[in-house]
């Protein structure tokens, strides 16, 4: 077998135990190969529990910048006994395996067809450190300069990168980079360097950032205005919460007496969380939780009154294994229906759904401004797989002259120049009413905001009549929403056709790639990204544009597919299901797979042949 | 409840706050509940609180949970916004409707089902989180709304209207304030409004979170023999440790009392509270002396009322959290957001 021979596009894959230090470790070797210029999309796969279970940080290098999870892996860094057959196993025919040599292993546990390459790391730590915490993390510094040689990657690159992070610590950026040295050293010395794999100088990168979606979802509160959190401890969405605190320290301490423009509470539960936000919301301040499904289901009845009595809020969902516990360390997007139809009774939400973290960041921010304008809640449905990998991005930026949108507010001025105030009267004929923010006016513009029916002047009602008066204003207010959430991006396949496919979210880096291989067969397909629900027209317009139409997510049930079914009353056999759920990202082989079988196997004959014929 | 429309003109000798605001101004809509019920004596309570701290009705927000009592805040305090939220939960609605605006006054109305049955964990936790806030649980023992099943306060061995004896031990949210970090804990009865309204008014005018239990008894499906919470059960069994008189800073000070059972607490803002003592050995400062009391007196078989525990030095959640001054609500958006300056050099660290 003739080992791959590739420059810039591979997989590389680390197989640690958790709580040993190597995240940080592989990060290092992950921006090392950004710095020279190459994309990349790493991803941990990682246990739900702190130390000792396996754990992997899967990383793609690809100069055409595709960003999606490819699936194999060409060089696998076997550095956890446990999982060796498995992490053997995975390696693709003519891959590489990289592994510590000091125990020396029976022929029979490695593979004819791959290339092994063993370092005894394990020795060398003995030899050169004494302290057992320096052993566990030189160990991992050592592997990645044997792998800065291997790949025959830049030294100087790597060497800077921990200057630059240990930057005022110099005692470690000495230490780090001597354990560099001894794996790049003994990597040359013993070792053919470098191998088929290669990491050259390239411009793919340009100015893009390097961020995971929590970190600007965080970000993207704070720009989008939001004063107060509640919130509560959840995987995987708990770093919002902490990324939001900290940009807050940064950029929401007055100067002046170093005290906080931001509330930050951790509650005792996710319902007292969501219970926080709206009394914040109510109150007239800006505020949001994050949390992920099980959260989701605490707080049903809550999204019900903030529904119904019109508060707006903003949660953020960091979608991951359902149901139940489900796997929590793990990327689904299936909690769609359980947010679309929050809550008992007649609901509906608004959702966006960002596809990496500079949308994480823009819609994020816009969230606020959409929950003011409507007054209704919205849930930005990230998921895992963006929540909480590092992802390359455009860069963030903000128009100085945007201001916050905060909806129908009446003043104390236009209270007092006698102007019509009915909580739930629709004046403007969109539906959405005026509210007013607790001490307006010593007398005008009071109300008792309630989850029971009421009038439109906020008066208890069991009246029919002033029930069906409300819920009709509220359908009008969700057409409303349709013309307000973010438009979904069309991208034509390079030839007219029949056939389309909508995403949204995460999936959406292994569709674009799905798309240039189903196109580089001669496969052509229309797709639309969905950013937003209530649907704008132009995603059910798509629907009814072609005859058949994949609908491309990563849950069990077609969740998206069921919106598209109940809210556009479209045809259910003209959409296909291309459904990924096993907890892995999705990838483009998958996709592209899917929608070439189903199109040669199933021999679809669009409806409009048929018709015709 | 009432039929009749109060009416619309006020007599014109009506008396004045230092505002200009009569009475009527802090009330609310007509009530719904029975004829007779507590909650409505504790109403006007609140109403006659406010009225006498001259509180604009508008800086006020009230709420409440879910139940007889949580339907209270529409029938006091008109010119306030009111949130009625779910069961159990105001406390966090509450929580937050502070964080965002710290310049108002809150008032928590709820009742035993909402914060001691479904309402136990956020009740407890906005105790301990220094809410600054007055919130009133307007105890019968019972769920009114629901047609007369026991409530977690019931009294073990007291019988409902049916004639079902309680097997459950209560739970006495005075002892939980107390223990949960409540700094201001006091317990008054519906029908004792000389006792209760200088309480409310102390709890209005302390910083952080001030409690009261008021025994309010349901005269539909609480108020029969055999009940812990009826008004004859209540008046036979009240052992007042204290009596409170409530003195803003301006008021000139009666010093008619007799002098050595005359206890003096200044609070945050100037305002003074005088306990005329009753218990010759009650401390009110004193948390511990304070529950020890309370379980000595139960095991009687007496309701201990008053002012059973204040800390005038305490401090709330916003000093916790160290946010500024002005109302978050209020931050425009210079002070909120960093700006495409900022952005530029976080993307240029990003990188």
């Amino acid at each position: 077998m003739k080992p791959i021979q590739s420059s810039n596009d591979f997989v590389i894959k680390f197989a640690n135990v958790n709580g040993s230090g190597s995240a940080s470790a592989n990060e290092l070797f992950a921006r090392a190969i950004m710095r020279m210029g190459v994309p990349i999309a790493p991803r941990n796969i990682f246990p739900s529990n702190i130390q000792g279970m396996p754990t992997w940080y899967e990383m793609r290098v690809s100069a055409a910048g595709w960003l999606g999870r490819r699936g194999g892996c060409d060089l696998m860094v076997a550095m956890n006994p446990q999982t060796w057959d498995r992490d053997i196993a995975e390696i693709e025919p003519g891959g590489y395996l990289f592994y510590d040599s000091t125990k020396s292993q029976p022929r029979s546990r490695f593979r004819e067809d791959i290339t092994v390459l063993g370092i005894p790391l394990t020795e060398i730590c003995n030899r050169e450190y004494t302290d057992p915490r320096q052993r566990q993390l030189f160990k991992n510094i050592m592997y990645v300069g044997a792998l800065t040689a291997l790949l025959d990657m830049d030294f100087a690159v790597v060497e800077k990168l921990i200057a630059d992070q240990y930057r005022g610590k110099d005692k470690l950026i000495g230490a780090n980079v001597n354990a560099l040295k001894l794996g790049y050293d003994h990597a040359r010395a013993n070792l053919s360097c470098p191998i088929g794999l290669r990491v050259e100088r390239s411009h793919g990168v340009g100015d893009q950032i390097f961020i995971n979606g929590n970190d600007a979802c965080g970000l993207g509160a704070v720009y989008g205005g939001a004063t107060v959190t509640g919130w509560y401890p959840i995987t995987p969405s708990t770093s919002i919460i902490e990324a939001f605190g900290s940009y807050c320290r940064k950029y929401r301490t007055d100067p002046d007496n170093g005290m906080a423009r931001y509330a930050i509470v951790q509650a005792e539960d996710e319902l007292a969380s969501i219970g926080m936000v709206i009394g914040a919301a109510w109150n007239g301040a800006r505020a949001f939780t994050a949390t992920s499904g099980p959260g989701i289901s605490l707080m049903q009845e809550f999204f019900g009154l903030a529904y119904f009595a019109e508060v707006p809020v903003v949660v953020f969902n960091v979608q991951r294994g359902g149901p139940s516990t489900g796997m929590p360390t793990r990327t689904q997007q299936s909690d769609l229906i359980a947010c679309a139809y929050a809550s008992h009774g007649d609901t509906k939400h608004v959702l966006l759904f960002p596809e990496d973290p500079y949308e994480c960041f823009t819609l994020g921010a816009q969230a606020f401004d959409l929950a003011d304008r409507l007054q209704t809640p919205v849930f930005v449905l990230l998921d895992l797989d963006i929540g909480m990998n590092d992802r390359l991005c455009q860069p963030f930026a903000w128009d100085d002259q945007r201001r916050y949108d905060r909806g129908k507010v009446m003043s104390a001025e236009q209270l007092e120049a006698g102007k019509n105030f009915g909580r739930y009267l629709d004046v403007d004929g969109d539906g959405i009413p005026w509210r007013t923010i607790p001490g307006t006016h010593p007398t005008k513009g009071a109300f008792f905001s309630r989850g029971t029916t009421r009038n439109a002047y906020a008066k208890y009602s069991e009246a029919g009549t002033d029930y069906v008066y409300n819920m009709e204003r509220l359908r009008h207010k969700f057409e409303t929403a349709k013309t307000l959430v973010p438009a979904p991006v069309l991208k034509p396949a390079s030839q007219p056709t029949r056939y389309g496919a909508i995403y949204y979210g995460s999936t959406s880096p292994a569709m674009a790639e799905a798309s240039a291989l189903l196109e580089a067969q001669d496969v052509h397909v229309d797709t639309l990204r969905v950013r937003g629900f209530p649907f704008a027209d132009e995603v059910i317009d798509f629907v009814n544009d072609h005859d058949f139409v994949f609908i491309v997510e990563q849950n069990e049930s077609g969740q998206l597919r069921m919106l598209l079914i109940n809210e556009g009353e479209v045809d259910p056999k003209r959409l296909i299901r291309v459904l990924h759920y096993d907890g892995t990202p999705i990838t483009a082989r998958f996709i592209s797979g899917r929608i070439a079988d189903t199109l040669s196997t199933h021999k679809v004959t669009p409806i409009r042949k048929q018709v015709a014929s | 409840m009432t039929y009749l429309a109060k009416p619309k003109l006020l007599r014109t000798d009506a008396p004045k706050n230092t505002l200009g605001y009569t009475r009527r101004d802090y009330e609310g809509a007509i009530s719904t509940l029975c004829a007779g019920c507590g909650h409505d004596s504790i109403s006007a309570a609140i109403v006659q609180a406010c009225f006498d701290l001259d509180i604009e009705p508008h800086r006020v927000a009230k709420l409440s949970g879910i139940g007889c009592s949580s339907k209270t805040p529409d029938y006091f305090l008109g010119a306030s916004h009111g949130f009625n939220t779910t069961h159990g939960r105001m406390p966090s609605v509450l929580t937050g409707a502070a964080l965002a605006n710290r310049d108002l006054t809150y008032m928590g109305i709820s009742g035993d089902g909402d914060s001691a049955s479904i309402g136990i964990g956020q009740f407890a936790h906005a105790m301990r989180r220094g809410v600054n806030m007055t919130y009133i649980v307007e105890n019968n023992g019972v769920y009114g709304l629901t047609k007369g099943q026991f409530s977690a306060t019931a009294d073990k061995g007291s019988k409902n209207k049916r004639g079902v004896v309680n097997s459950d031990t209560p739970i006495d949210l005075v002892a939980l304030a107390l223990q949960l970090g409540a700094s201001y804990v006091a317990r008054s009865f519906s029908g004792d409004k000389e006792q209760l309204i200088p309480l409310i008014k102390g709890a209005l005018r302390h910083r952080g979170p001030a409690f009261i239990d008021v025994i309010s008894p349901c005269v539909t499906f609480n108020n029969h023999p055999g009940s812990t919470k009826s008004y004859d059960y209540v008046r036979e069994h009240n052992d007042a440790v204290n009596r409170l008189d409530f003195i803003l800073p301006r008021d000139q000070i009666n010093a008619t009392y007799p002098a050595g059972s005359l206890r003096r607490i200044v609070q945050h803002d100037g305002s003074i509270l005088h306990l005329r003592k009753l218990a010759t050995d009650y401390d009110p400062s004193d948390r511990v002396g304070a529950m020890n009391h309370l379980q000595e007196r139960h095991a009687l078989g007496e309701i201990v009322t008053g002012l059973l525990y204040v800390d005038s030095s305490a401090e709330d959640l916003h000093r916790h959290l160290n946010t500024v001054e002005k109302p978050l609500n209020q931050l425009g958006d210079a002070y909120l957001c960093p700006g495409s300056k900022a952005l530029d050099a976080l993307n240029a660290s990003l990188r």
